[in-house]
């Protein structure tokens, strides 16, 4: 806890010491605007903290479960069969290293502006890690969960359900958590694409503009705040459900 | 219910047109409710043959046959019980029962309870609602044994399935399985590397050669049981046993 209160008592007399509150706010300009989220006193009337967050979850939520929705099959596909994962592994290779920014003028061109060039970018975020993880996932599944499967008479259905989907959970579920972080920082860039009018990556550009230095930070702890909790929220469920993983000897 | 093995032959490609041969020319039949031990050295095939048997691997050239009819494939009369690593660690040890039960169709609460059945039956019934990590190996081997029992076939086929047990625990294992096999009345084909152990279990050997492996030796056991593994008897039958593979026609690839 050292670390952080000196940063704390050293912004503060940096603060005091440059006497600029747009380069760098009080603390005390700032505080206010994390104890009242609820407030629209503080935003310049773009809703308050926790609408314009609402909305930012919304659209990454969204991203990232279409990404979620389509790598997790694919991935378990590529997983299985050699020759699907031979055909679709050079294009992957080729488009994983694009980052997801890069592809806003194309989003901004297909989609236009509003929530489907967002959801696009999140996506594409969300969707590499996630993939590569199932794909891993199911690559590392034990041969003997598999042949006693099927010696016991499952089908190719039986085995994707009961045994593939279950052994490679706790590593999709990896894949998820990094790509959700990943999706958490591309809303904030998609939010700043033009037509945006809230959202907590709009609130902090919207705050520049005005030169309200002390909302940025709010907006920023806000965005750091809620990364911290969704990974925690992550890791807590792999605790709770893939202990059998750790466990294991 | 006869298990016939026909002229069965296995060769893995490698690179190019070369192939590795696995087991070669590989005949013999098993008697209903016998208990059959495949012994032979580490890498002549044996797990090859079960695998074969099993239907997990298809054979280059030969048959099997039940009671003279050609199978092919996973037949549901079979259930193979592996090394190891074979309990899904997701599932609790009453769902790792039922899990062929439930492949199979069967109802989901009927399938417990056939599985609290055979888990009671290898002695683990206070155990039905644990993970496979809270177990320790041989009993995690006894939860295989009832899954494997738990389908209900008339062959088992058994791959070193105490060969990473410790000494002590692997004794009380193959009593608890000839009692098993003894109440149950099932055919065992049993792949070891250990001669005690086969001598211990089996009414019959089949001694295999080094790869590729071939049949070089079948030794009937005519022991009765239980087996005394200190007794006079045994040692002797343990000693022409020794003798036996430890000829020329055993040893040389």
């Amino acid at each position: 806890m050292l670390l952080p209160v000196l940063l704390i008592v050293g912004w503060e007399v940096a603060a005091y010491l440059i006497d600029n509150p747009f380069i760098l706010p009080s603390l005390t300009t700032v505080i206010p605007i994390l104890l009242h989220p609820f407030s629209d006193e503080f935003t310049l009337g773009t809703g308050s903290l926790v609408d314009n967050a609402a909305v930012s979850l919304f659209r990454v939520g969204s991203g990232f479960a279409l990404a979620a929705f389509v790598a997790i099959p694919l991935g378990i596909v590529m997983g299985r069969s050699a020759i699907l994962n031979d055909f679709l592994d050079t294009a992957i290779e080729l488009l994983r290293p694009i980052p997801p920014l890069a592809w806003v003028p194309l989003a901004l061109a297909w989609f236009k502006i509003g929530l489907a060039s967002m959801v696009f970018i999140i996506f594409i975020g969300a969707f590499f890690p996630i993939l590569l993880n199932t794909i891993d996932g199911v690559k590392s599944i034990k041969r003997t969960w598999v042949e006693l499967a099927m010696t016991l008479g499952a089908r190719e259905a039986d085995i994707l359900g009961k045994v593939i989907l279950h052994g490679a959970a706790p590593t999709i579920w990896t894949g998820l958590r990094v790509g959700f972080g990943i999706a958490w920082m591309c809303v904030v860039a998609a939010e700043w694409l033009p037509g945006t009018t809230i959202g907590l990556g709009y609130l902090i550009l919207y705050a520049y503009n005005f030169g309200q230095t002390n909302v940025i930070i709010a907006g920023m702890v806000m965005i750091g705040v809620i990364g911290i909790v969704i990974d925690q929220i992550f890791k807590a469920g792999e605790r709770r459900w893939f202990s059998w993983r750790a466990l294991e000897r | 219910m006869t298990l016939t093995i026909r002229n069965l032959t296995k060769e893995f490609p490698i690179t190019g047109n070369q192939s590795i041969c696995a087991i070669s020319d590989i005949t013999f039949s098993v008697a209903d409710e016998e208990f059959v031990s495949v012994l032979g050295p580490s890498g002549c095939g044996k797990t090859t043959l079960l695998r074969i048997i099993a239907g997990l691997e298809p054979a280059t050239s030969g048959s099997i046959e039940i009671n003279g009819e050609i199978i092919s494939g996973r037949n549901p009369r079979m259930a193979m019980i592996f090394q190891e690593y074979s309990l899904y660690p997701w599932r609790t040890v009453r769902d790792n029962v039922t899990f062929g039960l439930e492949v199979g169709g069967m109802h989901k609460s009927r399938a417990r309870e056939v599985a609290m059945d055979y888990l009671r039956l290898v002695g683990l019934g206070d155990f039905a609602e644990r993970y496979p990590h809270e177990l320790s190996g041989g009993m995690r081997q006894r939860v295989a044994v009832a899954r494997a029992l738990a389908i209900e076939p008339q062959i088992l086929l058994m791959d070193e399935p105490f060969g990473s047990l410790d000494a002590q625990t692997r004794n009380n294992l193959q009593k608890e399985l000839l009692e098993i096999w003894e109440k149950a009345k099932k055919t065992i084909i049993f792949v070891t590397h250990s001669v005690d152990e086969a001598v211990y279990l089996a009414d019959r050997l089949i001694v295999l050669t080094p790869r590729p492996g071939r049949i070089c030796e079948v030794i009937p056991i005519h022991l009765s049981r239980p087996r005394e593994r200190t007794s006079v008897e045994f040692a002797q039958v343990r000693r022409l046993v020794l003798d036996l593979i430890a000829q020329p026609k055993c040893t040389l690839q």
